[in-house]
């Protein structure tokens, strides 16, 4: 057997932190970043007497979560206790959706080489996030362990594949598409690097067409999607190469090491950990009303797909610029609002992949977090056809907008950048550019191209850009041949 | 003052002005500390605070203010109910030092109608045990015999109450925790519907079980500390009601291990009833003896996860230890008692993978067919009467017998596992020793309970006894 007659097979287990302003069973707040051990009390202390009340927000986002990534919603739900112990642990158990999760069998699609795949869902279930332990340096040389307990009680998507995927770049694909459905819901804002969305892959090897699992690692700490995309590029190899060498695959949890670009062994699983999970007797059952359940479903925004078949359907969009507008549910509602009012899908696509896409590089900002309005993007681009500036002025002018979130034409009145469109204004211009540069005017009429644009580039270097480009183009041509 | 400490007696005395609230305060802390060293009822008891309290009720009263019938009325909380500043032990090594820093909902609404807490009641390590010797603290007498126990989980609960220490005292119940005391100390103690009193605030093992219940020297008493503690509806209206036609039925699973005393008071008890109108039948509830095995089962599950938060590392007793490991181990060996680290390892061992179906699941199955046992029951009778224990107080001497007293809550557990209320009424004595009555109604049934317990307790007249102590 070779390398080539063996397949990777591989589920992911991801994890994210919901929006909600509060915990999930008390009021604490759950905002990132606040100073340690501030947004706690006793029931996310897992103090004696605490009583846990479920946060009704939760259980509906979970349903939104759920439904968009194409689950059935269980007519049952319980609330069920994992036990062990762990110092971020507080209560020595955590509760979460063991035996009657409230989403079942979901899938997502991806689009991998131009084919569909199909990554189906198991489950997606609501439970509590652990607190963070902290540590001076590393875990090994710190004096201690310090706990914070803000994140306990943070509630959490836990969203389980099945073992459909089989490479790195379909679990990357995988984990995009299932960003951006959540992050459309509102549910998330899914940011990687500030451990809201966490995933972890189970991964094993097999001879293809064969349908017996081999054994499994779990890799854990890959915190963004390179690092997903690497750790399963170390590892399908690594086990591979075990294989093929007639070794055996321990089952254990392999830390993906950064820096290092490889995975570690963390522990054996060969005595599986026994959680004694069994129904928690503070939180009660529930059951879903179908009513309720369909209710959810009408809260729906317009998902990725659908909206990226309405782009390319209706507003006759190539499937590439439908793809990257919708891939940000911020940038796709700029898209809708900014079309509503200038009704040029394809130019307003060109601007928001090009100029405004290169402002936001440039800031490392989202759509949402600039100034930036989509009736200030459709004022400009009615100035640019209206023809009151150029398209080279517009950027700058974008530019400025983009900082101050000032509308384009008071920026345009202001810095006097509106378009030099009357020829007696040109004239005099032109003029001066041919006669300070006799040698250039000659090699045009030695039939050199590049010397026009250098003439043009002159004029429009004394107009600060302003010029009219086919006007002068027209005049100047016009003056030479003449 | 504290020979008739009926709570609606000494109500009228203080709105009538006959006492002053300070008055009282101050005879029942004298009487709790000529007591303490036969009965060791208290872990800790808060003199200033309670007399604090006591000169705001009278400030009140004296401002011509009305008073709720609690206003005033020294109450004890049994050691495992959160008190925000007050040192709550739940009788364990563990929780020596602990103060929590808030308090549970009960307590709240007790303070809120103006009762003065004067101290917390010793009791079973994490309320596991009906001897009351199972106490950090050490063990607590029964005041009618300094030789037998009190019952337990909440012994010094009942104690208390009979010694005239206080006049109301919570405790809670999650296998019999309230009555069993109840009856071995000669009070009144009720088990409401589940859920009926929040539980926020109480330090549990088992919380699909567990109850917070007032225990007081009459019906009266309990009617009124059931309103405050429930916010609930004004239950001395069912009081004195006519119990002409209430259908009561007799149980025989709940007969057959009785005590022949037992027994015999059990049986006038039900003539008494008989005389007064209802239509007693006897009735069979066919799971009654599994009922037991289903209960320790599941406490012993929920309360090996319920204290895995007792770790050591936020709160309460932290062994020296190298490592996180070892200091799980030894915080938890050296802060719990071997009963309670027993039960705990019954309970891992009856969740773990290898063991659930036998022993958790079928003791989940057990507590529904006892469920439906009294639903049968409830569609033909509006109460059910048993012996609360099948024996009178067993003799403190006895405690190593550790399983024969256990079973002592074996006609209590039923009513924990259905969730529906329960009430142990005094009806009279075996030798020196009081005896119990079970009264067992469906859930929110608290009204049936209190009518005819009241109606009974005019017939026996149990609280104009006085404990011996």
């Amino acid at each position: 057997m070779n390398v080539q007659e063996m397949e990777a097979v591989i589920g992911l287990e991801i994890h994210v932190e919901m929006n909600t302003e509060t915990k999930i069973f008390c009021g604490c707040r759950t905002a990132f970043g606040a100073e340690t051990n501030t947004q706690v009390c006793p029931i996310c202390l897992g103090l004696p007497g605490h009583k846990p009340v479920l946060n009704q927000k939760a259980v509906e986002w979970h349903a939104k979560a759920a439904l968009a990534l194409n689950c059935e919603i269980a007519p049952y739900v319980q609330f069920d206790r994992k036990n062990y112990f762990y110092a971020d642990l507080p209560k020595g158990y955590q509760i979460s959706q063991f035996f009657y999760p409230m989403g079942i069998n979901g899938h997502v699609d991806i689009e991998v080489n131009g084919e569909t795949r199909r990554i189906r869902i198991r489950q997606i279930h609501l439970e509590e996030d652990t607190g963070k332990l902290l540590h001076m340096g590393n875990i090994t040389a710190s004096p201690s362990s310090l706990v914070d307990f803000n994140r306990a009680g943070v509630p959490l998507l836990e969203i389980v594949t099945q073992p459909d995927v089989r490479n790195a770049e379909e679990a990357r694909l995988f984990l995009q598409k299932l960003r951006t459905i959540i992050q459309y819901t509102g549910v998330s804002d899914c940011k990687m690097e500030e451990g809201s969305m966490r995933c972890d892959a189970n991964v094993s090897v097999r001879p293809k067409g064969s349908d017996i699992l081999g054994q499994k690692t779990e890799l854990k700490n890959m915190n963004s999607f390179r690092a997903v995309t690497r750790g399963i590029d170390y590892e399908i190899p690594r086990q591979i190469d075990l294989v093929l060498d007639g070794e055996e695959v321990i089952p254990q949890t392999r830390h993906w090491d950064e820096a290092k670009g490889v995975t570690r062994a963390m522990r054996t699983k060969y005595l599986a950990t026994d959680y004694r999970c069994f129904p928690d007797p503070n939180v009660p059952p529930f059951k879903n009303d179908p009513a309720w359940v369909e209710e959810i479903r009408q809260s729906l925004p317009e998902l990725p797909d659908a909206r990226y078949a309405r782009l390319v359907k209706e507003d006759g969009l190539p499937p590439y610029d439908a793809e990257v507008i919708t891939a940000s549910k911020a940038m796709a509602d700029f898209y809708d609002q900014t079309v509503a009012l200038v009704k040029e899908p394809k130019t307003v696509s060109n601007w928001l992949m090009g100029e405004v896409g290169r402002c936001l590089n440039t800031a490392g900002k989202e759509i949402q977090e600039t100034a930036l309005t989509p009736k200030h993007l459709a004022e400009l681009l009615g100035l640019v056809k209206k023809g009151v500036i150029t398209g080279k002025i517009a950027k700058d002018v974008m530019d400025e907008m983009f900082r101050s979130g000032q509308d384009p034409e008071t920026i345009v009145k202001e810095k006097g950048l509106v378009q030099i469109a009357d020829q007696s204004e040109l004239d005099p211009v032109i003029d001066r550019v041919i006669q300070a540069n006799p040698k250039v005017v000659e090699d045009f009429h030695a039939g050199k191209d590049r010397a026009l644009g250098f003439l043009v580039g002159q004029v429009m270097k004394e107009t600060r850009g302003k010029a009219n480009p086919q006007m002068l183009n027209e005049l100047l041509r016009r003056k030479l041949q003449g | 003052m504290l020979n008739d400490a009926r709570i609606g007696r000494l109500h009228e005395l203080l709105e009538s002005r006959q006492i002053s609230a300070e008055e009282l305060i101050t005879a029942v802390l004298e009487r709790i500390s000529t007591l303490e060293t036969t009965l060791n009822a208290f872990i800790t008891i808060t003199p200033e605070q309670a007399l604090a309290d006591a000169q705001t009720v009278d400030a009140s009263i004296a401002r011509g203010e009305a008073i709720g019938p609690l206003a005033g009325i020294p109450v004890a909380l049994k050691d495992n109910i959160c008190t925000e500043g007050v040192r709550t032990t739940c009788g364990s090594r563990m929780l020596e030092h602990y103060v929590p820093p808030f308090s549970a909902v009960a307590y709240e609404r007790l303070r809120q109608a103006g009762a003065v807490l004067v101290g917390k009641s010793n009791m079973d390590e994490f309320a596991t045990g009906t001897t009351n010797k199972n106490s950090f603290f050490g063990a607590t007498a029964n005041p009618w015999s300094p030789d037998h126990i009190p019952g337990g989980s909440s012994g010094a609960s009942a104690a208390s109450v009979a010694a005239r220490q206080v006049c109301l005292s919570i405790g809670s119940d999650a296998g019999g925790s309230v009555r069993v005391p109840a009856a071995h100390c000669g009070v009144v103690g009720l088990k409401p519907t589940y859920g009926l009193i929040p539980t926020d605030g109480l330090a549990e093992c088992a919380p699909s079980l567990e109850h917070l219940g007032p225990l007081t020297l009459d019906v009266t008493g309990c009617a009124l500390a059931l309103q405050v503690l429930t916010a609930g509806e004004d239950y001395t209206a069912y009081l004195g009601r006519d119990i002409r036609g209430l259908r009561i039925g007799i149980p025989q699973e709940y007969l057959e291990q009785a005590d022949p005393q037992v027994r015999s008071l059990f049986d006038s008890a039900v003539q008494m009833l008989t005389g007064l109108g209802a239509e007693v039948e006897e009735t069979s509830l066919p799971h009654t003896q599994s009922a037991p095995a289903s209960y320790f089962t599941i406490s012993a599950a929920e309360a090996f996860s319920n204290l895995s938060n007792f770790d050591g590392v936020r709160f309460g007793h932290r062994a020296e230890a190298r490592h996180l490991h070892e200091m799980y181990r030894k915080t938890r060996t050296e802060g719990f008692g071997p009963d309670l680290r027993r039960r705990l390892i019954f309970g891992t061992l009856a969740l773990s993978a290898d063991h659930y179906e036998e022993y958790y699941l079928n003791a989940q199955k057990i507590r529904t067919l006892v469920c439906r046992d009294f639903d049968q029951a409830f569609s033909k009778f509006d109460l059910l009467l048993t012996p609360t224990v099948p024996t009178p107080p067993p003799a403190a001497s006895l405690g190593q017998d550790e399983l024969e007293m256990r079973l002592q809550g074996r006609y209590a557990m039923p009513a924990n596992l259905a969730g529906i209320p329960a009430l142990s009424l005094p009806i009279g004595f075996a030798g020196e020793l009081p005896v119990g009555l079970q009264l067992l109604a469906p859930s929110l049934g608290e009204g049936t309970l209190l009518s005819a317990a009241y109606a009974l307790e005019q017939l026996v007249g149990f609280y104009r006894h006085a404990s011996k102590i």
